[in-house]
């Protein structure tokens, strides 16, 4: 069972928990939100950016939290890979930078 | 729902939350929760948090917290959450930045400050499914005070076969440390990670410019982009000053 709950999305990366000012943390911290409206785990799933073809995990995109919402960002070409924006009783999931996900599944 | 069943104190400014959380279906080393708060007015505010204990099987899961200065949810949590006091969390979530026991590959985990919580998630696994694969461990820190588990390391080095610790103090070293302090680098990771032909899992965690240089290393010293995972905290919450 994963423990939900309808809201926000997370605003901080885990790994420990100090922030810095630092700008961007990564994909990773988008497990928690992707996992209410995917049945499985995005984060490990790999996709190629529209913009320079570049293929990457969802998990080692470059994320940014400040945004309304949150924005992951291709690490090679800085375009916007997916948005995620999380309302009270409704997600916006905008996924206009990946040509297809490859989503590791048990066989 | 959680419950905070008891507190540890870890440095000055780190405190680990024991919680209680029914249903816990265990997880993953490296894996995080999502942690909400929300204050009588309705506002709400959430984070992630690295998990820092094993799966233990007995509905108990532990967070270590650093507090930020100004932050939002850390000093909460750090000062103010009190036993038996309910918390929201979601999880455990993250499939990618886990270190899995059947995984045979040496590893090498580089933690910058509190960066060491998921990776002391993997030692504690690790010596509790009694596994051999062999550990390195880098951990870099402003000054010695600032190791997180300090103690438990120093038996781990002794106990547990093949985990090897090394330090890097950026700020100031203990008295009779052969080095200056300084950052992490090149000859470090080259001196007590391992090398790339040994094909290691490289896991890297602290703050966005640690994981970054710390990243730049691994790679310029020829470990495989994919194999090098990296877990960046960081920003700042909605509010400027953030944590």
């Amino acid at each position: 069972m994963t423990v939900s709950w309808s809201g926000s999305a997370p605003t901080e990366g885990p790994g420990a928990n100090a922030s810095r000012a630092d700008e961007h943390i990564d994909g990773n911290a988008l497990a928690g939100s992707l996992r209410e409206v995917f049945a499985v785990d995005v984060t490990v799933a790999s996709g190629r950016c529209v913009g320079c073809g570049r293929v990457d995990t969802v998990a080692g995109l470059v994320l940014y939290t400040q945004a309304p919402g949150l924005v992951a960002r291709c690490p090679g070409c800085d375009g916007v890979v997916l948005r995620l924006v999380r309302g009270p009783d409704r997600a916006w999931l905008d996924l206009r930078g990946v040509t297809a996900l490859e989503i590791p599944l048990r066989p | 729902m959680a419950r905070l069943a008891a507190v540890r104190d870890e440095t000055p400014t780190a405190r680990t939350l024991v919680l209680d959380v029914p249903d816990w279906p265990g997880h993953l080393a490296g894996q995080h929760v999502d942690v909400r708060l929300t204050a009588a007015d309705g506002y709400s505010t959430q984070r992630s948090f690295s998990i820092a204990s094993a799966p233990s099987g007995d509905g108990q899961v532990e967070l270590t917290v650093q507090r930020v200065a100004g932050g939002e949810v850390s000093p909460y949590l750090a000062d103010v959450f009190a036993v038996d006091d309910p918390v929201e969390l979601r999880g455990p979530v993250g499939g990618w930045f886990v270190w899995r026991p059947e995984d045979p590959s040496p590893v090498v985990l580089v933690a910058g400050g509190s960066g060491i919580v998921p990776l002391m998630a993997m030692i504690r696994t690790r010596a509790g499914v009694g596994s051999r694969v062999p550990f390195r461990l880098v951990y870099s820190v402003r000054a010695p005070e600032d190791v997180i588990y300090a103690d438990e390391l120093r038996r781990r080095t002794r106990d547990d076969r093949g985990l090897d610790v090394a330090y890097v103090y950026s700020r100031q070293t203990p008295e009779g440390w052969p080095r200056p302090p300084g950052r992490i680098g090149l000859a470090t990771l080259a001196e007590h990670g391992w090398p790339p032909d040994f094909a290691p899992a490289c896991f890297v965690c602290g703050p966005t410019a640690f994981v970054e240089t710390a990243a730049d290393i691994l790679v310029a010293q020829g470990h495989e982009p994919r194999r090098i995972k990296t877990e960046r905290f960081g920003p700042t919450g909605p509010v400027a000053s953030g944590g």
